[in-house]
């Protein structure tokens, strides 16, 4: 039984990050019609917005302390970080330490703007191009922007802790009545299966209650009446892929502990997406976060050592054959709509 | 002449000439010189890539070119193919002949299992299916199959296998009935000198035979319904076609074609890798097809050759190189340049690569070839009706 919830539990945060980016995936497709296989290197982005505000608020600088003397004898050289000098060393450390939600703050701006320029500069040109070319362009632009941050930050993968106070486990097992130690699990990742969460419902709340969502869920049914009816649709598309991009951008950052940022984590994560998106169903955003919860836990499941003696090798293609099942058996996917990407 | 309609002959009988004679005309400067050492690529180990990936690309063009359907796991057929071919070295001897053909079978079989499969959809979700399968094919290769596929060490000959066709004499190194493919003779003619391979050799034959029969696919009945396909399908179902037999076919086909490079890099080399079936591969496949021009005859060559070609010298130059180069400007000028190129080139590979796709697929989606079109267009005045290659449309 706690084997079973453990499991569970684990597919719960690589399930809430293939949720988010497919969310994305699928916002995006909805609603301007692209398949965009640059979305991992937007995921990617975001882990680095992460790896930068970390570095930013490390930036030191060095100060000769006369009480302190290293092994030689000559004073030592102390580096005291900028943000301690400026807001005394007990705040200044709390800031490090907190570094990585600090990023989100920074990651959606920096996201908005990533993708409105990705929008208005490269997308807008093919819609009326064949999805082929769609998926050619954003397919070398993701090898471009990861050869980009590769550039800058190198190829090996860069730690990015969490705060202090999310380190270590949480006792599940105790919370739900059981023997206490009998299901750990980190918090951090906790913390991740939370955040997506809300994430996910504020889009989903976004979409349904406000009028800019209305308008563009309306859009996203029939594209040439809401223009017909006096609405600048475009401009709205426009901000949908902003927002997916600062979407897959926080989940970009909030991943970072998890797992530490290298620069082919974009394409790592774009491509189990994308069968995430496909097995929810191409342009329908419940099934897209239905899909990517279920194939987390699918994984995990499929990863315990039972069902490895079992069937060897399942952990490794579930996913994919999950995908080609569903395709063969239901081809719009879980909860696909009629009519999207029949030809 | 053999069959082909003399635009079509005279296009082959280029490729022929380009093929045979490459150890030549791919060696334009003096082999001593700083442009020779850079920019020359007339020596095996570069020419038999060009051909191979050639061979490889021609055969993903009968598929993508002709029916539009763009399959982002090619790669896969390649590493079965490369594998299926270590293992006949490993089991009979190390003769080339029935390590490729059984490499063609087994790529063959498997892409009518794979092509069954993902035909039954179209568009992007044809593009998911091959991806997952060749994804599923990767990981296999280096979990459950590690038995067949030797895992993340690769697949190569040990001295204890049984190879039981080899003989007393037998070379040790993949050869052809003795000819041995590593072998070559260097004729040294003034400054330059011309490095003949047999390997290179067998490759470039096979690049012809593949090439000719792409033409006499593309001019065939059965091409014409690719690509009747290809322009509307459900008008084909209407006219009570079944296009299920046809799209099958050219996918087999196709797979074949890379089983059969797949065959030949193990030939060349015999060990072989997972990472041949990374997706990452497969999406080179595309970037060469589409760099050359989807659909027309020669693209997949030259697209094939250019990225190989670039691939091979932009990662060789660094910083000195250019320093060289540069050497007649004054150095402000000089240093500018470097600090501006240094980052395209050397480990820089894939971002020149990432760029010029989406340069290509941006501003010309027919590839160089309708590049070339075009720019003749421009010199020429005269507006030619059918261009050589018959690529009137742009690729899809």
């Amino acid at each position: 039984m706690d084997a079973f919830i453990l499991q569970i539990l684990n597919g719960l945060d690589k399930g809430s990050a293939y949720a988010l980016i497919a969310l994305g995936l699928t916002l995006i497709f909805g609603t301007l019609g692209v398949v965009n296989f640059a979305h991992g290197a937007l995921f990617m982005i975001g882990a680095f917005c992460a790896v930068t505000v970390q570095k930013l608020l490390g930036l030191s600088f060095d100060v000769i302390d006369p009480t302190q003397t290293d092994f030689l004898g000559n004073p030592l050289k102390v580096a005291i970080p900028y943000v301690e000098a400026w807001f005394g060393p007990a705040i200044g450390g709390a800031i490090q330490d907190w570094s990585v939600p600090l990023a989100i703050l920074v990651v959606i701006p920096v996201m908005f703007l990533v993708g409105w320029a990705m929008e208005r500069g490269l997308i807008k040109h093919f819609y009326n191009r064949p999805h082929a070319d769609q998926i050619l362009v954003t397919f070398g632009l993701a090898i471009v922007i990861g050869e980009i941050i590769k550039a800058f930050f190198g190829a090996n993968p860069i730690q990015t802790p969490a705060p202090e106070v999310f380190i270590g486990t949480v006792d599940v097992g105790a919370w739900l009545g059981m023997d206490p130690g009998s299901v750990a699990y980190p918090t951090w990742r906790m913390v991740y299966f939370f955040f997506s969460a809300i994430i996910i419902a504020a889009v989903f709340a976004f979409l349904q209650f406000t009028t800019f969502g209305m308008v563009v869920r309306a859009g996203m049914a029939d594209r040439e009446t809401v223009g017909l009816l006096g609405i600048d649709i475009d401009k709205r598309f426009t901000l949908m892929f902003g927002l997916a991009a600062a979407v897959a951008g926080m989940a970009g950052v909030m991943y970072t502990p998890i797992l530490s940022p290298h620069y082919n984590i974009g394409m790592d994560f774009l491509v189990l997406s994308f069968v995430v998106v496909v097995v929810g169903g191409m342009g329908s955003l419940p099934g897209a976060v239905l899909a990517g919860f279920l194939l987390g836990i699918l994984q995990s499941f499929a990863s315990m050592n039972e069902v490895k003696a079992l069937i060897p090798g399942i952990d490794q293609i579930i996913i994919y054959l999950v995908a080609i099942i569903i395709l063969l058996t239901r081809p719009r996917g879980l909860m696909g709509r009629k009519g999207v990407m029949e030809d | 002449m053999l069959g082909l309609n003399s635009r079509d002959f005279k296009l082959f009988i280029i490729v022929c000439i380009m093929a045979l004679a490459a150890p030549i005309l791919l060696n334009p400067f003096p082999t001593a010189s700083a442009m020779g050492e850079s920019f020359n690529a007339g020596y095996p180990a570069l020419m038999q890539r060009f051909v191979i990936f050639g061979i490889l690309v021609i055969g993903f063009n009968i598929l993508f070119g002709l029916t539009g359907y763009l399959s982002f796991g090619h790669a896969a057929f390649l590493g079965v193919g490369s594998y299926a071919a270590v293992w006949m070295f490993k089991l009979l001897s190390y003769n080339v002949v029935p390590a490729i053909i059984l490499s063609v079978i087994v790529a063959g079989l498997f892409s009518v299992v794979i092509g069954y499969v993902s035909l039954r959809r179209s568009g992007i979700y044809f593009s998911i299916l091959t991806l997952a399968f060749a994804q599923m094919s990767y990981q296999l290769a280096y979990s459950v199959f590690t038995p067949l596929t030797n895992g993340e060490t690769g697949l190569q000959v040990y001295n204890d296998d049984p190879q039981i066709l080899m003989g007393e004499n037998s070379p040790t190194v993949p050869h052809f009935f003795g000819l041995e493919m590593n072998a070559q003779s260097v004729v040294d003619v003034a400054g330059w000198s011309f490095t003949f391979q047999n390997g290179y050799y067998l490759s470039a034959v096979f690049l012809i035979l593949a090439f000719y029969l792409s033409i006499r696919i593309f001019r065939s009945p059965m091409g014409l319904m690719l690509r009747a396909i290809k322009s509307n399908q459900t008008r084909m179902s209407y006219t009570g076609i079944n296009t299920k037999p046809y799209m099958l076919a050219a996918f087999v086909i196709s797979g074949m074609y890379a089983g059969l490079a797949g065959g030949l890099l193990a030939a060349m080399d015999p060990l072989t890798g997972a990472e041949r079936m990374f997706w990452t591969a497969s999406g080179e496949i595309v970037v060469m097809a589409i760099l050359g021009g989807v659909g027309t005859l020669i693209g997949p060559v030259l697209g094939a050759g250019i990225i190989k070609y670039l691939e091979n010298i932009v990662s060789k130059i660094n910083d000195g190189i250019l320093h060289n180069w540069f050497a007649f400007m004054p150095d402000w000028l000089d240093n500018a340049l470097v600090t501006i190129i240094h980052p395209f080139i050397g480990k820089g590979w894939h971002l020149t690569l990432g760029l010029l796709f989406m340069a290509v697929v941006i501003f010309l989606p027919g590839g160089l070839v309708q590049g070339g079109q075009k720019l003749g267009g421009l010199f020429r005045r005269k507006k030619t009706d059918d261009a050589a290659d018959g690529a009137k449309t742009p690729a899809e």
